[in-house]
């Protein structure tokens, strides 16, 4: 069991290990042949190179911008919709509910033509914002179905309490629920946070001069072109995808119980 | 505001001299789902706190599936304004578009491959990781991993790994003989190598850590009790785990099925749909009319007939379901 399961870690981690190296090589070692695993001498200036000489400094700033921007706006959007969903009855609620979790069976592809015409008529294509300003009407259906899951799971009796010492639905909201919600909160910032950087629809969609690209799109853009100035730079693409990993990763490592609990809290529901 | 005070008692109605007094009052809880004055008053709260997603679902949701299905029966560039062209979109795309056929059958090629695999191998994973083995939750983050990987430094990553002549694999294949398999440069094989890179990345992705939540939500009373009856592993799991984690495995049929057809940003990035239209999926088809030629109205059509698909698939996955998914709670 325990050789098993070191071997298939082995086989998971290789190709990373294997990119690594990679983005540590000169550029002829790229091309040597037959391949050999490691660099003669490290070339860690390679990740220098690519945020002085490349654009992926502003790549890189591109994606912390919409990453933030909308990781916040699903965070506090999502809880205050789904605090709704929860705690409140109103007319079409259960029907408004029903939708917007048939929403998350939709695929994308079908509302991104039209979405790209709004953005034309309002003049957002080629910037940042169709990236993140819907995240914040509601974060989405996903965020939103999280948040309510957990809500139902803390005691009503709490918050009815406060209600009825004379606290507005405004208060026992933020003072109450919200502070019980950490956890959930956590969960949905770190999936909202890695969704964002991965994404690349939306962007190659959205976005037109390499200024304006995300990381995600900027490695496309970058890897569309394996020689920049006649000297090929695939060694440099290898050190710029494992930056893009190590964002993700590094989270996921930070936070890595909120991510699992999550994950489980909406596939678990029956 | 001295309703606010009161707890709300959804149950009581108006008396009838309140009825008279206050025609409005319940005007507003009729319209709003309520019982009392104060159920007006908190059913409106919760249509304030809901606001925010019904202008997101309105504006970005809603609204453009609304508008695709509108412009889907249209020729539209965008710079002039859509001319209606009644199913003549419909009909091209049924029998005059050579790529739209094959693309949809490339995409059920990857879908039919994928999804069982990925199923079955993310099961076996969280059953390795159910063991109760020391070390577990090492082993777990190692299989999680690759899922973490941005699709594009996905598709980067690969493109080099199975390179015919300078990637590792072929090197390590070499000496077996099996040396210079051309992956995803040649038509016949770029589907399979992306359905090995998508393994790489599902098998320990969300459907392992939610098929684990599962096994460990098997009470450990029925196993023992099959065990004393004399059921051996193989017949335990076969008539005790699966039907007990029958929900986490249609929860991850479902999005399995509708992630798989949805596949683009691999082939998009690693081959843009090549080598030959070797790997040009329905989602490359319908981003290449739209965006790349500007068809918005030929896209449209296409997205939709692709969005009925997927939501058949769905509705057929949820009919089959009542027979073979077991809820505990019975509902």
């Amino acid at each position: 069991m325990y050789t098993l399961s070191t071997v298939l870690g082995v086989l998971f981690l290789a190709p990373f290990l294997w990119t690594v190296a990679s983005s540590l090589k000169q550029p002829w070692e790229m091309y040597a042949f037959p391949p050999v695993l490691l660099p003669q001498v490290p070339q860690f200036r390679n990740y220098v190179e690519i945020f002085t000489d490349y654009p992926f400094l502003t790549w890189f700033k591109n994606s912390m911008i919409v990453v933030i921007l909308a990781t916040t706006g699903s965070v506090l959007s999502s809880s205050l919709v789904a605090y709704g969903f929860a705690r409140f009855d109103f007319r079409f609620r259960n029907v408004l509910f029903i939708i917007t979790i048939a929403t998350m069976m939709l695929p994308g592809q079908v509302s991104l033509i039209p979405r790209f015409i709004l953005f034309y008529h309002l003049q957002w294509l080629d910037t940042l914002k169709p990236l993140w300003v819907p995240a914040w009407f509601g974060g989405g259906a996903f965020a939103i179905f999280l948040m309510r899951q957990f809500i139902l799971t803390l005691p009503r009796e709490l918050d009815e309490a406060a209600v009825i010492d004379g606290a507005s639905y405004f208060r026992v909201f933020w003072n109450i629920l919200a502070p019980l919600c950490k956890p959930a909160l956590a969960t949905l910032a770190i999936i909202a946070f890695i969704g964002n950087w991965d994404s690349f629809l939306d962007p190659v969609v959205f976005l037109h001069s390499p200024s304006n690209f995300t990381v995600a799109i900027g490695l496309w853009f970058f890897k569309a072109q394996p020689l920049v100035a006649d000297r090929p730079v695939w060694h440099l693409l290898m050190a710029a995808s494992v930056t893009s990993i190590l964002v993700p990763i590094s989270l996921f490592f930070s936070f890595q119980r909120y991510f699992v609990q999550g994950i489980v809290l909406t596939g678990l529901k029956e | 505001m001295e309703t606010r005070t009161v707890p709300a008692s959804p149950g009581v109605r108006l008396a009838p001299d309140q009825r008279r007094g206050r025609p409005r009052a319940v005007l507003l809880a009729k319209l709003v789902g309520a019982h009392s004055v104060q159920g007006s008053y908190r059913a409106l709260w919760g249509y304030a706190f809901i606001s925010p997603w019904l202008v997101g679902l309105a504006v970005f949701v809603a609204g453009p599936i609304i508008a695709s299905f509108y412009l889907s029966f249209t020729e539209y560039d965008i710079l002039s304004p859509p001319r209606f062209t009644g199913l003549r979109n419909y009909v091209y795309a049924l029998t005059g578009d050579t790529l739209f056929w094959p693309s949809l059958g490339r995409t059920f090629y990857y879908a039919v491959a994928v999804v069982p695999l990925g199923l079955l191998f993310s099961l076996s994973l969280a059953i390795l990781l159910n063991q109760g083995l020391r070390g577990t939750n090492f082993y777990r983050t190692m299989f999680f991993l690759p899922h973490l990987t941005p699709g594009v430094a996905l598709a980067i990553l690969w493109v080099w790994l199975l390179n015919p002549q300078l990637g590792p694999i072929n090197a390590a294949l070499r000496p077996l003989g099996l040396g210079e398999f051309p992956w995803l440069t040649a038509k016949e094989t770029v589907i399979p190598s992306m359905i090995v890179m998508a393994l790489w990345s599902i098998a320990g992705g969300n459907g392992m850590l939610i098929f684990l939540a599962g096994l460990q939500g098997v009470p450990h009373e029925l196993e023992e009790a099959a065990e004393i009856d004399g059921a051996g592993p193989w017949t335990r799991f076969r008539h005790v785990t699966l039907p007990m984690i029958t929900p986490t495995l249609f929860f991850n049929l479902v999005l399995g099925i509708i992630g798989a057809l949805q596949v683009f940003s691999v082939a998009f990035v690693a081959t843009a749909g090549g080598p030959a239209y070797g790997s040009w999926f329905i989602a490359l088809h319908i981003y290449n009319q739209a965006f790349s030629y500007m068809r918005l109205g030929y896209g449209s059509a296409l997205a939709w007939i692709f969005v009925v698909i997927v939501l058949t698939l769905t509705l057929i996955n949820f009919a089959l379901s009542r027979r073979w998914v077991f809820y505990r709670g019975g509902s």
